[in-house]
């Protein structure tokens, strides 16, 4: 399928479509960011909620009930701990298909940064497994070293809560720095004199071909394909995704990754004072696993999004660069936005489990 | 390029469902409340007592140091029962009252105290009105707006009018299934132009009508 043999009204059909669904997009952030804002808020969680999320709702609820239940019948029936591991298994990928903050960073840092979807996948997978961590060591160390109690552990938990959120602020600085400089430059490359210029873009537009072509024949590897092109060539786009790339990754694993699950503290906590720590601790590792798959999913999905739009918008002469380079400094600011938000409590993330 | 599309429009649905819900409960309470009234026919103040579930009653006896294990006295879970009520008025004691359609403010709590007993712990707390108050409507909400806390009312007794002059009806509401709310929440909605109050889709309703 070669971008010439398209005929004009359906290319101008799909870019229609694409704006809307990236308006929609947006709206729909921001409707969650203003849902959430103020102090003595509206309630925005409605538990009995129908449709899928309602449904989620439940079923998290469902499993989550069903843990110390079973993690009581495995002090007596060793089997019942496979019981407990398929349970939070199923509750990790239920909890993570819900609405989080965590998820929309990742997300959000996926489509700034120019990741692909492999790296968005191993990035996802590693922050769920930084989180089940830090779990661990926080119950490991304040509950079974220390025998701290649950004010002192919460304490704890509060404070690691305003450093990831102080981090993802950062973070979220950072990336709207270095993305509004190329938002700026592909802005001045679009108003300045067409000479030069004219030459840059061509650039870019093969590149963008070259993906089009590719990705047609064997979809699998595209994205391989995108990311040896991202670190070996030099034009606007890949010469901001490739430098630092891993390092900010790690940014972005550590920022979101460094404040546990409630759930699993609570989960943790109840194994210890049963004596099944161990059964505990493989529980939360699980969840991890279970909030992993679900997040690489959604991580994929905002990938592809973000690729659609690239080679929609490639098309395009001159305004294809100006497009993403948009869409990724949008996506930055809302890191940012995310960051300030949960910071200063106008976004509210799940409570941590003090009382 | 249409399965691409699809992909779009569903990053799109992902994302406007964050909107609606955004949390799910880790602790649940079962409750029983009582509304005290004064020998003038003023309500004076809201008494619970709010049994944690299993897991959280462990989580909230961690560290706690007794004499007997597995025993918990009253003065061994003082400092706790000190620390819960403290930590509860960020969230403005999940409950609120309105005397015929005036928010009411309640005081610090008082004479409070948990208990443990079948592994689940219990906290026992008065809330004082900080203006006793004779009204024709009153309506008690029990609940959390982030719904971190499932609150439930027992199936037995969940409400108790105390002292209460006689001809004061009592009526007692549960939170409706998911169909009804989503039915209310859009009625609402519109007729309060947006003003609704969208907590009391999930809240537990007490209403006391006095003659």
């Amino acid at each position: 399928m070669r971008p010439n043999s398209r005929s004009s009204l359906a290319r101008g059909l799909a870019i229609a479509a694409a704006a809307l669904a990236a308006i929609l997009v947006l709206d729909g952030a921001m409707h969650a960011l203003l849902a959430q804002f103020g102090g003595p808020r509206p309630a925005t969680a409605d538990p009995h909620a129908s449709g899928i999320i309602g449904w989620l709702l439940d079923k998290q609820s469902e499993f989550y009930r069903q843990m110390s239940s079973t993690i009581r019948a495995a002090k007596s029936d060793g089997s019942a701990v496979w019981t407990l591991l398929g349970i939070s298994f199923a509750y990790g990928i239920f909890h993570a298909a819900g609405p989080g903050h965590g998820k929309a960073v990742i997300s959000s840092y996926l489509v700034a940064n120019q990741e692909t979807a492999r790296r968005g996948i191993a990035l996802s997978f590693a922050s769920a497994l930084m989180q089940a961590l830090v779990a661990v060591v926080i119950v490991g160390v304040c509950a079974w070293l220390l025998n701290a109690t649950s004010k002192t552990m919460c304490g704890a938990e509060k404070a690691i809560e305003i450093a990831s959120y102080a981090l993802i602020a950062a973070f979220g600085l950072r990336l709207v720095w270095t993305k509004g400089g190329g938002f700026i430059r592909a802005l001045q490359a679009g108003r300045t004199t067409p000479a030069p210029v004219a030459a840059a873009h061509h650039h870019g537009h093969d590149h963008h071909h070259d993906h089009h072509d590719h990705d047609h024949h064997h979809d699998h590897d595209g994205h391989v394909h995108d990311e040896h092109c991202g670190h070996s060539h030099g034009p606007l786009p890949s010469e901001l995704a490739g430098p630092g790339g891993w390092r900010r990754g790690f940014g972005a694993i550590f920022a979101v990754g460094i404040r546990p699950c409630s759930g699993a503290i609570l989960v943790l906590v109840f194994a210890l004072a049963q004596g099944l720590f161990w059964a505990g601790i493989a529980a939360t590792f699980v969840m991890g696993l279970g909030t992993a798959i679900t997040v690489a999913a959604i991580a994929v999905i905002a990938v592809s999004a973000r690729d659609l739009a690239g080679r929609l918008s490639a098309g395009r002469e001159g305004g294809g660069a100006l497009v993403m380079r948009g869409v990724e400094f949008a996506a930055a600011g809302l890191v940012l936005l995310f960051g300030i938000g949960l910071l200063f409590g106008y976004l509210a993330a799940e409570r941590v489990t003090c009382l | 390029m249409r399965r691409l599309l699809g992909l779009l429009l569903l990053a799109g649905a992902f994302a406007l469902g964050a909107g609606p819900a955004q949390a799910h409960p880790h602790v649940w309470i079962s409750s029983t409340s009582e509304l005290m009234y004064a020998a003038d026919g003023s309500i004076t103040g809201v008494r619970h007592a709010w049994t944690f579930d299993d897991m959280f009653s462990t989580y909230v006896l961690q560290g706690i140091e007794t004499r007997t294990k597995g025993v918990y006295s009253h003065e061994e879970l003082a400092p706790l029962a000190q620390t819960n009520v403290e930590s509860l008025k960020e969230f403005g004691f999940f409950t609120f009252a309105k005397a015929d359609g005036k928010k009411q403010k309640f005081e610090e709590p008082v004479d409070y105290f948990m208990e443990y007993r079948d592994s689940l712990l219990t906290l026992h707390f008065t809330l004082p009105l900080k203006t006793p108050v004779k009204s024709r409507e009153l309506v008690v909400e029990v609940f959390d707006r982030e719904f971190f806390i499932d609150f439930t009312f027992a199936e037995k007794d969940p409400v108790r009018l105390v002292g209460a002059p006689a001809g004061c009806q009592m009526k007692f509401q549960r939170p409706n299934d998911g169909s009804a709310n989503a039915q209310k929440l859009g009625e609402q909605a519109f007729g309060d132009g947006g003003n609704a109050n969208f907590g009391m889709l999930f809240a537990n309703k007490i209403t006391v009508e006095c003659p």
